[in-house]
C-alpha cells in the first residue's frame, strides 16, 4: 500500500503545483489587461484555486485512504500481544537451546583428548570425511588447505577457512553424524573437535579440549572476514544514470562455450526421444553408443530371477530403520534407491556380491562377484561386524556395528524394505 | 553446498541433440500442414472430441496434461555428494508469467525433507525476551495473517558460472529461484508477544530437519517485513518448502528463509554458526571473506529462447521472455539485446509488479534466421543496473561462488538452437 502512496500522491502533487504556477502568472499579468479580460482572468483565477483546493483535498483524502488501506491491510500490534501461546519450560527451553557462540555461550560442560577423538572420528565420520577430514567423494573435506585462499581452487576447510571453534561444536552436535544427528555426547563433541584441530595442526596429538579452555582457541582465519560492503565497492559502479542502447560496441566475440565443458545432466526420460535422436543429424557416435548402453541396463533387471523373499520380524526391522540411519548417508534403500557413495542396497540379502553393473566396486566386491557369491544373512552379518576383516580392502570406510542386536536389525530391515 | 567449478565431464551429451529432435519434430508437423493439403487435426474427427473424457472424480488433486511432463525440477547429480543434502531447478524455460507452481518451487536440503507431523509442530521463542514462550500450529493460527508475494533465490544461484559458461540451461543456470504468494504471520507479532528486551539485536531461527538448519537474522529485518508463512499460493506449504511452518526473509537470501521453522531465539550477537562462516560467505580474489551478504543483488535472464527452449519455428515473429528480480526493490525496466550488447531494446513488463517479487518481461521482434547474442539486463527501483560478469568479476575475483547476478548470454545459431555462452 505504501507503493500506492508514493505513486499517486506525487502525480497529484504535481498537477497541483502545475495549477499555482499558472494562477501566479495569471495573478502578475492582472495590471495591464483590459477590465473584461480581466475579469475573465480571475474568474478562471477563482476557478484554478477552487481546483487547487479541491486536488489539495484530493491529496489529503487520497493519503487518508492509503494510510487507511495500508492499516487494513497490515496485520495490527496489540500491546502486550494477543496473549497466545503458553510459557516455555525450562526443561523444554534445554532440550532446544544447544546452539553455542563465539564467545562460548551455550556451551555444556564436558572434555575430550585428541586420541578419543580420532576413535570417534574414525567409527562416526570418517566413511564420508576420510580418516584424516580428506573427504571421500564429494563429502566435505575437514583439514589442510591453509595458505589455498588466494588459489584458483581455494580448499576451504576448518584450517584454512572456518573463523571460529565454537561453529565446528555446535555444528557436529546439530547435524552430525549424517543421518544420525544429534545422538553424541558432550565430551564425543569435544573430542571430535579437538581431533579436527589436530588434524589441521592446530594443536598437539596431547590437547585436551574442554569447556574451560574452548574459548582460548582461536582460528587463524578469523580477521579475514568482514562485513558485506557491496553498498561501497560496488553500488557507487553499478547504479548508472547513462545507460547506453545504440552502438555501444564495434565488436562481439564469443569467448566461452558451455557445450565445450559439456556437464550439463542428460533429461530424464530421455529414453523416448533417443530414436528421435537416432535420426537428428547431429546425432554422434559417442550418444547413440550411450544410449545403447543405457537401455541395456535399464532391461537388465527384468532378467534377473525372482529372489524368495526371506521373513523378517516387523519390530526388529522397525528397530533397524533406526539403525541404518548411520548407513543413509552413503547407502539409499527403497523405490527409486540409487547409487551413491555407496551402492543401492534394495534386495540385498540374497543379491550377488557386486552385482550392480552401473557401480564402480572394490576389487574385493568384483572378485566374489566373478566367483557367483552371494549375500546371505551370516556373509552379511560378518561384514556389518568388521567390514574390513570380512571384505579386506574394501573402500567402504565404516568401522562396523559393535552390537549384535544392532546388525540383525538393519538386516532384518533391509529385508523388510524388499517386501 | 559444495560446488565444483571445474569438474572433470562426467556427461558426454551433445546437448544440442535433444533440443534438435523435439524441436524438428514440432517444425516438421507445422510446416507440413501449411502446404495445401488439408489438416487432419481439424478434419479428422479427435478422439477426445468423440469420446468421454474422465469424470471429475478422476484426480481429486490435479496434475498437469501428460503432455506438459517435460515442466519438472531437475538436479545436477555431480555438485553434491548425495541427493539428500542437494539442490534441484526450477524449469524456469517451461513457465511464464511470475508464479511458480508448488510442485515446481526448487528444492534444496541439507538433511533431507523433514516429514513433520502438525500435531507434534511446536514453535519455540527464548532468549532475551520478556516471555519464553510455545505455540503449537492452532495458536499460530489465530495471529492476524497478511499475503505478499516474493522470490526466493539461494545464494548460489549460478554460482556454477562463475568460472565460465557451464551449465547449458536456464533451469541450471538459474533455477535455484522460484516466486511464491506466501500467507502468514508477520514476525513482528510473534516477537511482540515474547517481548524483545532492550539487548536483543539478533534473531536466531533455527529448522526442526535433520540439520536443524540455523541462520542468524538482525532484528531490524525480522520487525521489518519477515513472515512466518504456512501457506504458499493458497494451500499448505509443500513438505520440500518447509510444511508445516517456514520463515520468509523478503529479498535476502534463500538459506535464511529457515524451513520446518521450530525455534527463535533473541540474542544480542548473532551466532557465526556453520551455513554463516563455512559457506554462504563471499571469498574474494584476495583471500578475504564478504560475511553476512544478506540481499539479492538485481538480477535477469531470458528463459526462452534458451538452451533447453530452441527457437522452433524457423524465421518471423519471435518471443522473446524472461524474469528478472531485486532483492532492494522492484524491476521498473529490462533491457534486451539481440547483437551481444551492441544494441540495447526496452523490453514490455507485463503483469504485477510487487516489491521483492519476481517480474516478467518480453521483446517481441521478427528474426531473420541470423545468429543472436540474446540478454537482458535489470535496473531495480533503487537505480541499480545487473553488471555484466566480468564486471562482477573485476571486484570479486572468480572464488566467491555465491552472488552471481552477472548479466547471461545464450547464442542462439541459424536453426534456433541456444547454448550457454560468454562473450568479449
Amino acid at each position: 500500500m505504501s507503493k500506492f502512496l508514493k505513486i499517486f500522491v506525487p502525480a497529484l502533487g504535481g498537477a497541483t503545483g502545475i495549477l499555482a504556477i499558472s494562477y501566479m502568472m495569471a495573478d502578475q499579468l492582472v495590471v495591464d489587461i483590459p477590465a473584461p479580460v480581466r475579469e475573465a482572468i480571475a474568474v478562471r483565477a477563482a476557478y484554478a484555486e477552487e481546483v487547487k483546493a479541491q486536488a489539495a483535498a484530493d491529496a489529503e483524502a487520497a493519503a487518508a485512504l492509503a494510510a487507511q488501506m495500508e492499516a487494513a491491510g497490515h496485520a495490527p500490534s496489540i500491546e502486550g500481544g494477543y496473549g497466545l501461546g503458553r510459557p516455555a519450560l525450562t526443561e523444554e527451553v534445554a532440550a532446544w537451546n544447544t546452539d553455542i557462540r563465539p564467545d562460548g555461550m551455550g556451551l555444556p560442560e564436558g572434555s575430550g583428548d585428541v586420541w578419543t577423538g580420532e576413535e570417534v572420528f574414525v567409527e562416526k565420520c570418517a566413511m564420508c570425511h576420510g580418516d584424516f577430514g580428506e573427504a571421500v567423494g564429494r563429502w566435505p573435506v575437514l583439514a589442510g588447505g591453509q595458505g589455498t585462499l588466494e588459489n584458483e581452487d581455494p580448499v576451504k576447510t576448518i584450517g584454512s577457512y572456518w573463523p571460529y571453534l565454537s561453529t565446528v561444536y555446535d555444528y557436529v552436535n546439530r547435524a552430525m553424524p549424517f543421518g544420525d544427528a544429534s545422538t553424541l555426547t558432550p565430551d564425543e563433541v569435544y573430542a571430535i573437535t579437538a581431533y579436527l584441530l589436530y588434524l589441521n595442526n592446530e594443536v598437539e596429538d596431547d590437547f585436551t579440549l574442554s569447556s574451560d579452555n574452548f574459548t582460548e582457541v582461536r582460528l587463524p582465519n578469523e580477521e579475514n572476514f568482514f562485513m558485506d560492503d557491496r553498498m561501497d565497492t560496488e553500488f557507487p559502479v553499478f547504479i548508472r544514470a547513462d545507460i547506453c542502447m545504440e552502438n555501444c560496441k564495434d565488436e562481439v566475440e564469443i569467448t566461452m562455450h558451455a557445450s565445450v565443458l559439456d556437464v550439463t545432466p542428460e533429461e530424464e526420460g530421455a529414453s523416448e526421444e533417443d530414436a528421435l535422436n537416432e535420426e537428428a543429424a547431429t546425432t554422434t557416435e559417442e550418444s547413440t553408443t550411450e544410449v545403447a548402453a543405457q537401455e541395456t541396463t535399464e532391461e537388465a533387471p527384468a532378467e534377473e530371477p525372482a529372489v524368495e523373499m526371506a521373513a523378517f520380524d516387523p519390530e526388529l526391522a522397525a528397530a533397524g530403520e533406526r539403525v541404518f540411519g548411520k548407513c543413509r548417508a552413503c547407502h539409499k534403500v527403497g523405490d527409486g534407491a540409487r547409487n551413491g557413495t555407496g551402492p543401492q542396497l534394495n534386495g540385498i540379502v540374497g543379491r550377488g556380491i557386486g552385482a550392480l553393473e552401473d557401480f564402480r566396486y572394490s576389487d574385493v566386491f568384483q572378485e566374489a562377484h566373478a566367483n557367483g557369491e552371494t549375500w546371505d544373512e551370516e556373509r552379511l552379518g560378518a561384514f556389518l561386524a568388521n567390514p574390513r576383516d570380512a571384505m579386506p580392502r574394501t573402500r567402504m570406510s565404516f568401522a562396523g556395528l559393535r552390537d549384535q542386536g544392532d546388525i540383525d536389525a538393519v538386516i532384518d530391515y533391509l529385508k523388510s524394505v524388499d517386501q | 553446498m559444495d560446488i565444483k567449478i571445474k569438474g572433470t565431464k562426467p556427461s558426454r551429451r551433445n546437448f544440442l541433440t535433444g533440443a534438435m529432435a523435439a524441436g524438428g519434430a514440432a517444425v516438421s508437423a507445422s510446416f507440413a500442414r501449411a502446404q495445401g493439403a488439408p489438416d487432419p487435426a481439424i478434419t479428422e474427427l479427435q478422439p477426445w472430441r468423440n469420446q468421454l473424457g474422465d469424470g471429475v472424480d478422476a484426480r481429486p488433486y490435479g496434475v498437469p496434461s501428460k503432455y506438459a511432463s517435460e515442466a519438472v525440477r531437475r538436479d545436477v547429480p555431480w555438485l553434491t555428494a548425495d541427493p539428500i543434502s542437494s539442490v534441484n531447478f526450477t524449469p524456469l524455460h517451461e513457465l511464464d508469467g511470475i508464479i511458480t507452481p508448488n510442485g515446481l518451487c526448487f528444492e534444496r536440503h541439507h538433511g533431507g525433507v523433514a516429514d513433520v507431523d502438525p500435531a507434534e509442530y511446536r514453535l519455540m521463542i527464548n532468549g532475551l525476551v520478556d516471555k519464553e514462550i510455545v505455540f503449537t500450529l492452532e495458536d499460530l493460527m489465530r495471529y492476524p495473517r497478511e499475503n505478499h508475494v516474493y522470490f526466493l533465490e539461494c545464494a548460489a544461484n549460478s554460482g556454477m558460472e562463475w568460472a565460465g559458461a557451464q551449465l547449458n540451461g536456464c533451469q541450471f543456470t538459474h533455477g535455484m529461484i522460484h516466486n511464491v504468494m506466501y500467507t502468514g504471520i508477520p514476525l513482528r507479532l510473534l516477537l511482540e508477544e515474547a517481548g524483545v528486551q532492550a539487548g536483543g539485536k539478533w534473531l536466531l531461527a533455527e529448522g526442526a530437519d535433520a540439520s536443524a538448519m540455523t541462520r542468524s537474522i538482525p532484528m531490524e529485518k525480522a520487525l521489518d517485513d519477515c513472515l512466518v508463512a504456512f501457506k504458499m499460493n493458497g494451500e499448505a506449504l509443500r513438505p520440500e518448502q518447509g510444511y508445516p511452518v517456514r520463515l520468509v526473509v523478503p529479498g535476502w537470501e534463500g538459506n535464511m528463509w529457515i524451513k520446518w521453522l521450530r525455534r527463535l531465539e533473541v540474542g544480542d550477537e548473532p551466532w557465526h554458526h556453520r551455513e554463516e562462516t563455512s559457506k554462504y560467505t563471499d571469498l574474494l580474489a584476495n583471500g578475504q571473506a564478504r560475511r553476512f551478504t544478506w540481499e539479492m543483488d538485481a538480477k535477469s535472464v531470458i528463459t526462452s529462447p534458451s538452451p533447453q527452449a530452441p527457437i522452433t519455428h524457423g524465421k518471423g515473429w519471435t518471443v522473446v521472455t524472461g524474469i528478472a528480480w531485486s532483492g532492494r526493490g522492484t524491476i521498473p525496466r529490462v533491457d534486451v539485446t539481440l547483437d551481444g550488447g551492441k544494441n540495447w531494446h526496452q523490453a514490455r513488463m507485463s503483469g504485477p509488479s510487487f516489491n521483492k517479487s519476481v517480474h516478467r518481461f518480453y521483446y517481441e521482434f521478427e528474426w531473420d534466421g541470423s545468429p543472436l547474442l540474446l540478454q537482458s539486463r535489470a535496473h531495480d527501483s533503487t537505480g541499480y543496473v545487473q553488471p555484466t560478469k566480468n564486471e562482477l568479476r573485476a571486484i570479486r575475483g572468480e572464488n566467491s561462488i555465491y552472488h552471481n547476478n552477472g548479466i547471461q548470454t545464450w547464442y542462439v545459431n541459424e536453426n534456433g538452437e541456444a547454448e550457454n555462452v560468454e562473450i568479449s
